[in-house]
């Protein structure tokens, strides 16, 4: 159940997402590859603002791309409609938005 | 023709309140149709037994049932073509409501369409000159591709976000409108973007082409829906809508 607004932020979403997942995947497999420990990736990222924004906006788009994908789910599937669904959209928004806030400041903080 | 075989049909008889499967064993002809063979157990076993036709040669778009679990055009599927191990189950089109056997009431397909903004909105009267359209235009080849639909209801039928979604307005309806978004003497193009762009729109389309590959007259609704999204999309962008 969505307009074309939530399909626009969607697509934006994944738009964003998709060279953000291949940063993220590319971090990844450096700090394995480099046999780097919790302590070692704390220190590179810890006080960067390259690694908040790049998470930051990570999480944003996320939070945006994960709610609408599960509303339109649950939407099909559990029948939620209405304000039940539209309470749902935001609360999934916030507590992916919410997690994924509080890892950024873990990690960089 | 010969008359060597039989073959068991089942068929779905019942109502808005529930119904099952009722075998009937009928001869099998050449060049027999699943509409022949449902007709034929009409005349000859089950003069209750209601269905739709009208054209029988794949014109009307009336006579769309479920043949062994595919929405099709009985005049147009050959009985020899679907028997499997001497059966074929015969059922009422999904999505719709069954009105009695294999007759669906369609007043929510059709309901759609005028949702969709199916209605052409006229910018010249008859006392006009005829509009010229070149018909290699762009607009006018893509209307082209969607306009042979003939109503069936197969694709709407076949379309699991219908089931899902009931609001959504649906592959056919969807598909009628994106040929009056590119018919270049119609008026309506805002008010039926905007119709196409709510709740139940071609936003929720999942692409899987379900549509696309069970249309019988191999229009492409996918295609014409993927149209709308971007219309739509960019009418947002520009701040059209
Ligand atoms: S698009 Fe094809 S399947 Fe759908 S109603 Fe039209 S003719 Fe039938
Ligand atoms: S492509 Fe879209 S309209 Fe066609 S069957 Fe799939 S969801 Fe339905
Ligand atoms: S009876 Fe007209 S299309 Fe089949």
């Amino acid at each position: 159940m969505i307009g074309v607004r939530l399909y626009l932020a969607q697509r934006l979403s994944a738009l964003i997402l998709a060279p953000l997942v291949a940063g993220h995947l590319a971090v990844i497999f450096y700090a394995v590859q480099g046999g780097l420990d919790g302590a070692e990736i704390l220190s590179r990222t810890q006080g960067s603002v390259g690694f908040a924004l790049f998470y930051g906006l990570f999480v944003i788009a996320v939070s945006v791309h994960g709610a609408i994908g599960l509303r339109v789910v649950v939407h099909e599937h559990l029948k939620l409609a209405g304000r039940t669904l539209d309470g749902f959209t935001l609360a999934t928004g916030a507590v992916l938005l919410g997690l994924g806030l509080r890892a950024c400041v873990a990690v960089v903080g | 023709m010969s008359q060597a075989k039989e073959a068991d049909l089942h068929v779905w008889r019942g109502d808005g309140n529930g119904g099952g499967l009722v075998r009937y064993a009928v001869p099998l002809r050449d060049s027999q149709t699943v509409l022949d063979a449902v007709t034929w157990i009409q005349r000859r076993l089950e003069p209750g037994l209601s269905f739709r036709f009208a054209c029988r040669v794949g014109m009307c778009g009336t006579c769309a049932m479920t043949v062994n679990g595919k929405p099709r055009w009985t005049c147009r599927t050959r009985l020899k073509d679907v028997v499997e191990n001497g059966r074929v189950v015969i059922a009422p089109l999904e999505n719709l409501p069954v009105i009695k056997d294999l007759a669906c009431d369609f007043s929510s397909f059709f309901g759609k369409w005028g949702k969709a903004g199916g209605r052409f909105a006229a910018t010249a009267t008859r006392l006009d000159a005829v509009a010229a359209i070149r018909p290699d235009s762009r607009r006018r080849r893509l209307a082209d591709a969607g306009i042979e639909c003939i109503n069936c209801g197969v694709c709407y039928s076949a379309c699991d976000v219908v089931r899902w979604n009931p609001a959504y307005l649906g592959p056919a309806a969807l598909n009628r409108s994106w040929t009056l978004v590119n018919d270049e003497r119609d008026g309506g193009r805002e008010k039926r973007l905007r119709a196409v762009a709510g709740a139940g729109g071609c936003h929720n389309c999942h692409s899987h082409q379900g549509c696309a590959t069970l249309c019988p007259n191999e229009l492409n609704p996918t295609l014409s829906i993927a149209g709308l999204k971007r219309a739509t999309a960019l009418a947002v962008l520009k701040g059209e809508m």
